[in-house]
């Protein structure tokens, strides 16, 4: 089916850091130019009335491919880590790939290990030939460095970035929650919040022994921060990033055993909240995502340290990566590169940015729109979303997945 | 032995403003009046219960109330229901070894089920911190927390306090050390909380790798060597050492442990010469604590705080159920 050109009129353009009035033409499933003066004939219109005009978010590293939550986050790629499967198999990396048709696209993250077990290498060849983007680890790390080094190596010839989960196994066996006052007075298994640097510093040595590029899918600590701050500032392949709980939510969160705040990694005191947040208007950070896990309450309905972590984040990321703007954390131009431009990079997706060429994910968003966080009327399949009864502002109102209208 | 006096009840608010809660999940949630009006509605149980046969008080009957332990326990069920039973009521237990849970259920499923039966008050217990609350915000009956993982055991912090108070007369501006597993221990933070609210200077002694991250911010000092952590102390609370810890992980070995740890009768010579020691039991007789002091027939309170026990779960199912029974000024 041939798609009609699209243009899309009186819209504000999000490609730096001010919206400005533009329209936009798409042809072919692609962005054909910015403010076009040429409109080829049978071009269907649609009046953006003001609104603005964004790439689609590309949501790096969500466990579930739950539509309805990604068509009204404005996500248009997600990309999928292998722990549900786990995807360590080139069949099922070709399934979760089209997983998404028509209206998502969906790139699925190959296991770095079989069974993530972190002992043997997995199919990593065979999966990006059948769609894996990119590699990961998995919710915990490879606790063997022999086996990591080896991954980084084979991983990076291929050329794909390995993602990696970055907590050390030994200081947060059992723990539920982070060292500090809350932990101990709620009686909750602790670890403490160094577990995060110790992982990111052997990643980082092997880093630079292999040259292989990495990215820490999370990093939610001072400390861990600062060592990624340095290894880029050494000119190392290294991107980090974080999601909305870890920039608004610490580890009072979890009072009265909230199950819905039970995270992983978990939530921080608030002075790594505070360097989390410094870290994001610093440039440090790079990638914004949601983290979507969405949980039922078979798994977060139970005491909090049987209940698993996870959040249905991928509804309020927008949201919330517009409060880093309003609260001057940092430029509009810079919220997009994190939410669309970034990841597109990581993943090697022609795609995240307003210019010619690129594929034509975009989104409309009413930047006003207020409104309210309720778990109980999620679109995503399950409501544990840690900001439940949060006020929030901005939300897509349309959607197009390589021109195609989808919401 | 010094009794303390009873405050009159109209030092307190009237009916249910002294103890405003539908539950008793922990001391977190109380005041310090609170504790002390049910300390003064236990010393009445006291009396009773030591007034020879006759031991039956009718107050609860043709309630029933169940006690769902879904963690193994023999004194503290048994104490619970000892209390239930001299109030008249009717007292079921429930072992999480014969129940579904066994086979699957969820906690909630079966807190609902428990609450179909149409308890009138229920005593939970549970392996897991937080558990009891989970309860509680779901079933129409006071519950009563019995220890839930780490987090809280606030029948045992009431009954100690009754215990100090009864042995010294008062239970605020005594400097208390508490010794032991404070890490993987309900009784520590319950005890910390009520002491430390009570106006009590609190420290805790342990070895580095049993004492809890950021402990100190509830309102403790913390020390390691025994002998300093006991030095002028009023009272020496021993925590019970459970064997799995001594397998390396926390602990090098029970010889180790005892050297460093354990309770001799000449470290108790750093506390002060009328201190009194005590333990919430069961004991492990020549690891945390010699056998000499256990049975010290005046400075070891431990047999006592087993009868408070019972006399301070009696207060609490009275108060706790009062609401349902309609006593006056209760609604």
């Amino acid at each position: 089916m041939e798609l009609k050109p699209l243009l899309i009129t009186n819209a504000r353009l999000i490609d730096g850091d001010t919206p400005r009035p533009g329209s936009l033409l798409v042809a072919g499933g692609r962005i054909a130019a910015i403010d076009p003066t040429d409109i080829p004939d049978g071009t269907e219109t649609v009046d953006a009335k003001g609104q603005w005009l964004a790439p689609g978010i590309i949501d790096l590293g969500v466990f579930a491919t739950d539509k309805p939550a990604f068509h009204f986050g404005g996500i248009t790629r997600a990309a999928l880590m292998p722990d549900a499967g786990p995807l360590d198999d080139p069949g099922l990396v070709e399934r979760a790939a089209k997983g998404g048709k028509p209206d998502l696209w969906v790139h699925p993250v190959a296991a770095a290990t079989k069974g993530l077990a972190g002992k043997e290498l997995a199919e990593i060849g065979l999966m990006k030939s059948a769609g894996a983007r990119a590699v990961a680890t998995g919710r915990t790390r490879i606790a063997d460095a022999g086996v990591m080094r080896r991954v980084l190596a084979y991983a990076a010839s291929l050329g794909l970035v390995t993602i990696i989960h970055a907590e050390d196994e030994g200081l947060t066996a059992g723990a539920v929650a982070t060292d500090g006052e809350m932990a101990t007075r709620l009686g909750l298994a602790s670890a403490p919040a160094i577990a995060e640097a110790i992982a990111i510093a052997r990643d980082l040595a092997l880093v630079e022994e292999t040259g292989a590029p990495v990215h820490f899918r999370q990093v939610t600590t001072a400390r861990g921060l600062a060592l990624v701050r340095a290894a880029k500032a050494s000119g190392l392949p290294v991107t980090c990033g974080i999601t909305p709980a870890h920039l608004f939510l610490s580890d009072t969160a979890i009072g009265d055993f909230r199950t819905f705040a039970r995270l992983s990694p978990p939530l921080r005191s608030e002075d790594d909240r505070h360097a989390c947040l410094a870290a994001v208007a610093d440039g440090t950070i790079d990638i914004l995502s949601s983290g979507h896990d969405p949980r039922g309450p078979e798994d977060k309905r139970l005491p909090f340290a049987e209940a698993l972590p996870g959040m249905a984040g991928a509804e309020t990321l927008l949201a919330l990566g517009l409060n880093l703007v309003r609260d001057g954390h940092v430029a509009l131009g810079r919220l997009f590169d994190m939410l669309s431009a970034t990841p597109a990079c990581v993943l090697g997706v022609n795609a995240g940015r307003l210019e010619p060429g690129k594929e034509a994910d975009l989104i409309l968003i009413d930047d006003g729109t207020p409104w309210q966080v309720d778990a109980k009327k999620m679109a995503a399949y399950a409501g544990n979303t840690p900001f439940d009864g949060m006020p929030v502002q901005g939300r897509a109102t349309a959607m197009w997945k390589g021109g195609l209208r989808v919401r | 032995m010094t009794t303390s006096t009873i405050r009159p009840a109209s030092d307190y608010p009237p009916g249910g403003d002294a103890f405003r809660h539908r539950h008793l999940i922990g001391i977190a949630q109380l005041t310090p009046w609170e504790i002390s009006y049910v300390l003064d509605a236990a010393e009445e149980w006291v009396d009773l219960n030591r007034a020879g046969a006759a031991k039956h008080n009718d107050k609860l009957a043709g309630l029933t109330i169940i006690n769902a332990f879904f963690e193994n326990s023999t004194r503290t069920l048994l104490s619970f229901e000892i209390a239930g039973k001299r109030l008249g009521a009717d007292v079921v237990n429930m072992h999480a070894a014969q129940s579904s849970v066994k086979k699957g259920e969820t906690l909630i499923d079966t807190a609902m089920t428990l609450n179909a039966m149409r308890a009138d008050a229920m005593v939970i217990r549970h392996g897991s911190s937080g558990a009891v609350q989970l309860i509680a915000d779901k079933v129409d009956c006071p519950v009563l927390n019995a220890g839930d993982g780490r987090h809280e055991h606030p029948t045992q912090a009431l009954l100690d306090a009754l215990t100090i108070r009864r042995r010294l007369g008062r239970v605020e501006g005594l400097t208390i050390a508490i010794c032991g597993d404070v890490l993987h221990s309900r009784v520590a933070r319950s005890n910390i909380l009520a002491l430390t609210l009570l106006g009590n200077e609190v420290r805790v002694v342990a070895p580095p790798t049993l004492t809890p991250p950021a402990i100190e911010r509830m309102h403790v000092t913390t020390f390691t060597d025994m002998d300093e952590g006991l030095k002028d102390a009023d009272v020496v609370m021993m925590l019970r050492l459970q064997n799995e810890r001594m397998d390396g992980a926390y602990l090098p070995s029970a010889r180790e442990y005892h050297a460093l740890y354990g309770l001799t009768p000449k470290r108790l010579e750093k506390a002060k010469p009328d201190a009194i020691v005590m333990h919430p039991g069961p004991m492990n007789r020549g690891v945390e604590i010699d056998s000499s002091i256990a049975d010290h027939p005046t400075r070891s309170t431990i047999t006592e705080q087993v009868e408070m026990g019972v006399a301070v779960r009696m207060a609490c199912l009275d108060i706790l159920t009062r609401r349902q029974r309609g006593v006056a000024g209760w609604n």
